[in-house]
């Protein structure tokens, strides 16, 4: 299995943090205002992140 | 596997207008999962919505979409369904704009059991006019228009809605991220009025005067009062004091307004 790609579209992202604080393994942080992918090995594809934020703006492949 | 939202999206239409960490983004993704779970066709499906930051959220997918009057939502969508009654028609609103300013209507759609799909996002406050207090605002809470605490006692938007006639009543919250499409699934199969309350966070208007120091804040809150129907069966009256029951609350089968309508119809023209 190809480990899975997270993206974070930044023109969506408004910093709500949720992706961060729900990630259970910590896939995320915050830079400044936006979210970012810092640990993308991480990743279980428990899709929190995607199924949570508001914005549309993370997407697991 | 990622969903497919853009196959429901207007092209160009993101980012929303709300907040960062308003619910209703949530929400609007879990009604396009419930759509594509039960097979809308875009073309026979109208989405009605009134005035407010929920009402906005017919603009951003590509269905028949109508934003209309404040409250009156309901009123228009029945319209839609008597004309064309082989639409799927949803409503899309807050709790201002639907037991407040268009409390009216809303308790007549559930009183004459018309197919119909009613997701009422409540985020206790009226968010998009400037933070004024509404009537799902609980007691002692601070809004623009009630600064030393709000004095009211809340509608309990499902009690209202079942004793209104609503054949299904269910309530979940933005936090409760799967159950929100399985849960509006359920009230789009059902034959009759289906209200669907789904308790929202407002950071901007809400959280701020009230002492939630982030949209995380807000999440786990709405995770702590909810409590599923069937664990509550086993709860004392102390431990349910201040949750809110979740999942489908009220489910029951009655004759629906359309069907009702064509027999007028055939009794008139003499059948």
């Amino acid at each position: 299995m190809s480990s899975p790609k997270v993206e974070i579209i930044e023109s969506y992202c408004k910093g709500c943090s949720i992706c961060v604080e729900f990630c259970p393994t910590d896939v995320f942080e915050m830079d400044g205002f936006l979210a970012k992918v810092v640990r993308p090995e991480a990743c279980t594809k428990c899709m929190q992140c995607e199924l949570r934020c508001p914005d549309f703006a993370v997407k697991v492949h | 596997m990622a969903f497919d939202y853009e196959q429901y999206l207007r092209p160009g239409k993101l980012p929303h207008i709300w907040c960062p960490g308003c619910g209703h983004g949530i929400v609007m993704k879990g009604l396009i999962r419930a759509m594509d779970t039960c097979g809308l066709e875009k073309n026979n499906t109208a989405i009605v919505s009134g005035i407010g930051c929920a009402s906005r959220l017919p603009g951003y997918v590509d269905f028949n979409t109508l934003h209309t009057a404040h409250g009156r939502a309901a009123a228009f969508a029945t319209g839609i369904k008597m004309a064309k009654p082989e639409m799927d028609v949803l409503v899309v609103g807050g709790d201002g704009d639907g037991v407040a300013i268009g409390g009216n209507h809303f308790i007549h759609a559930c009183r004459r059991n018309i197919d119909m799909t009613y997701v009422l996002l409540n985020n206790y406050i009226y968010g998009m006019t400037g933070g004024q207090f509404s009537p799902c605002t609980p007691v002692g809470a601070k809004a623009s228009t009630t600064p030393y605490g709000n004095p009211d006692p809340t509608f309990d938007i499902a009690k209202l809605a079942i004793g209104a006639g609503a054949t299904f009543v269910a309530r979940t919250t933005a936090f409760h991220a799967t159950q929100i499409d399985k849960l509006i699934a359920a009230g789009l199969r059902h034959k009759g009025m289906a209200i669907i309350e789904v308790l929202d966070d407002c950071p901007t208007a809400y959280g701020r005067r009230n002492k939630f120091r982030s949209v995380i804040d807000m999440m786990k809150r709405l995770k702590e009062i909810a409590v599923p129907i069937k664990a509550a069966a086993h709860m004392t009256p102390e431990q349910l004091e201040g949750k809110v029951l979740t999942g489908i609350l009220h489910q029951e089968e009655r004759p629906e307004y359309c069907e009702q309508y064509q027999q007028v119809i055939a009794s008139a023209q003499g059948d």
